[in-house]
C-alpha cells in the first residue's frame, strides 16, 4: 500500500555554500591563470617591470577601499571554493562519521580566515 | 574460412542456487553486425536457456536491456560486439541496483523516484479550481517553449544514468540524474503548473543538492539527454526560489 500521507520535504541550505562555491570556482578558473602569466611568467622574464610590485606599491593598493575590497575577494572566495569541494570530497571518499564536524570545520575555517583577511584589511586602511 | 569466435563473461547469480554471484564463461560465433542484446539471445537459444536478461523493443526505445558491458552501463541493443571484437567482453547487471536474477536488477527504487516527481503535465486550474475543458481546445505552444524542455522528454527509464552516477551508489536516497531530469523536462514545460510541488523534491538534501557534477549520468545516456545539464538548471532555480524562500516564507 503506498503512504496517503503528504512526505514532509526538508529544504537544504546548500545554495548558500554552492554560490560561494560557484563564485569561487569562476574567480579561481579565469584569475589564477592570469596571476600566475603575472608572477610567474611575465616579471621573470622582464616583461613586467618589477618595480610595479614592490611592496611599497602593492601595500598602497592594499590600503585603498577599492584595492582592500579585491584582495578580501580574492582570497576569500576561492578559500570558500576549495573548503566546499574538500568537505563534497570527504563524502566521496566514503568517510562518512562526524559529517556535522567536517561540515563545522570545513565552512568554519573558510569563514574564520574571511573574517581574518577582513580585519586585517580594515586595521591597515 | 572458419568462423570467428568471441568470448563473452556474464555475471550469473540464481538466488534459489547461489550463494553469490559468479562468472560464466560462454563462447560465441562472431558478427559484426550482432548486438551484445542479440548475442545474449544466441547463448540463450544454443547455449545456456537458464540465462535471464532483460529486454523489449531492440532499438533503444523501450530502456529494458541496460547490462555493464566491461563496466560501462550501456544498452545491450545499441553496444555491438564489433567494438569490443577480439577482445572479450564481461556483462554484468547494471551497478548501484541489487541483482535480482543474472543481468536483471531490482528497479523498485527508481520506480519509486519516478512517480514520487509527477512525471505528468499538471495543468494550470482557472478560479472555480477548474482545469481547461477538452472543448475549449488544445494548449498551444511556440517551438521556443518546446525546445525548453524536449531533450529532457527524450528520456526511456534505462537506468543507465543510476549506474552510472557515483553519488546514487553512495546513498541511493539520492533523487537521481532521470527523475531528477524529468523534473526539469515537466517544470519547464509552459503548460504545467506543478513546479511548487515538485521544486520541495528539487530543494531538498537528497534533491539537486545531492549531485556533486560529476558528469558521467551524461556520457552514458543513450537518449542524449544530459541530465547532468538539467540538474544544474535546477540548482539555479532551487537557489533563486531559496532566495526568494528568505523573503517571503510561505
Amino acid at each position: 500500500m503506498l503512504e496517503n500521507k503528504e512526505k514532509t520535504y526538508t529544504r537544504s541550505h546548500e545554495p548558500v555554500f554552492w554560490g560561494l562555491f560557484g563564485a569561487g570556482g569562476m574567480l579561481t578558473a579565469f584569475l589564477t591563470p592570469v596571476m600566475i602569466l603575472i608572477t610567474g611568467l611575465l616579471i621573470p622574464l622582464g616583461i613586467i617591470d618589477k618595480g610595479n610590485f614592490n611592496y611599497q606599491t602593492i601595500h598602497s593598493f592594499a590600503t585603498t577601499w577599492y584595492g582592500a575590497s579585491i584582495v578580501l575577494v580574492l582570497v576569500a572566495l576561492p578559500l570558500w571554493h576549495t573548503l566546499h569541494r574538500i568537505f563534497h570530497a570527504l563524502h566521496d571518499l566514503g568517510i562518512k562519521r562526524g559529517r556535522d564536524w567536517q561540515q563545522v570545520l570545513s565552512y568554519g575555517f573558510a569563514f574564520a580566515v574571511s573574517v581574518f583577511v577582513f580585519t586585517l584589511l580594515l586595521q591597515i586602511l | 574460412m572458419s568462423q570467428k569466435i568471441i568470448e563473452i563473461d556474464i555475471l550469473r547469480y540464481r538466488p534459489e542456487l547461489d550463494d553469490e554471484p559468479f562468472t560464466q564463461v560462454f563462447e560465441i560465433p562472431y558478427n559484426a553486425d550482432m548486438s551484445i542484446l542479440e548475442a545474449l539471445q544466441y547463448i540463450k537459444d544454443h547455449l545456456d536457456s537458464t540465462i535471464s536478461f532483460r529486454w523489449s523493443c531492440r532499438m533503444a526505445i523501450c530502456g529494458s536491456c541496460g547490462l555493464m558491458v566491461n563496466g560501462v552501463p550501456k544498452l545491450g541493443c545499441k553496444a555491438f560486439l564489433r567494438d569490443y571484437h577480439p577482445k572479450k567482453i564481461t556483462l554484468e547487471p547494471l551497478a548501484n541496483f541489487p541483482i535480482e536474477r543474472d543481468l536483471v536488477v531490482v528497479m523498485d527504487d527508481f520506480i519509486k523516484k519516478l512517480e514520487e516527481i509527477k512525471p505528468y503535465i499538471i495543468p494550470v486550474k482557472n478560479e472555480e479550481g477548474k482545469t481547461k475543458c477538452l472543448s475549449d481546445g488544445a494548449y498551444q505552444q511556440t517551438p521556443e517553449q518546446m525546445e525548453k524542455y524536449k531533450q529532457f522528454s527524450m528520456c526511456i527509464n534505462c537506468g543507465l544514468c543510476y549506474a552510472a552516477c557515483p553519488q546514487y551508489g553512495l546513498d541511493t536516497k539520492f533523487t537521481g540524474p532521470a527523475a531528477l531530469a524529468l523534473i526539469a523536462r515537466y517544470n519547464r514545460d509552459s503548460r504545467d503548473a506543478g513546479s511548487a510541488e515538485r521544486m520541495k523534491i528539487v530543494s531538498q538534501e537528497e534533491g539537486v543538492w545531492g549531485c556533486t557534477f560529476v558528469g558521467y549520468c551524461s556520457v552514458v545516456c543513450p537518449k542524449g539527454v544530459d541530465p547532468a545539464a538539467a540538474i544544474q538548471l535546477l540548482k539555479v532555480e532551487s537557489s533563486k526560489d531559496y532566495l526568494i524562500g528568505m523573503f517571503k516564507p510561505e
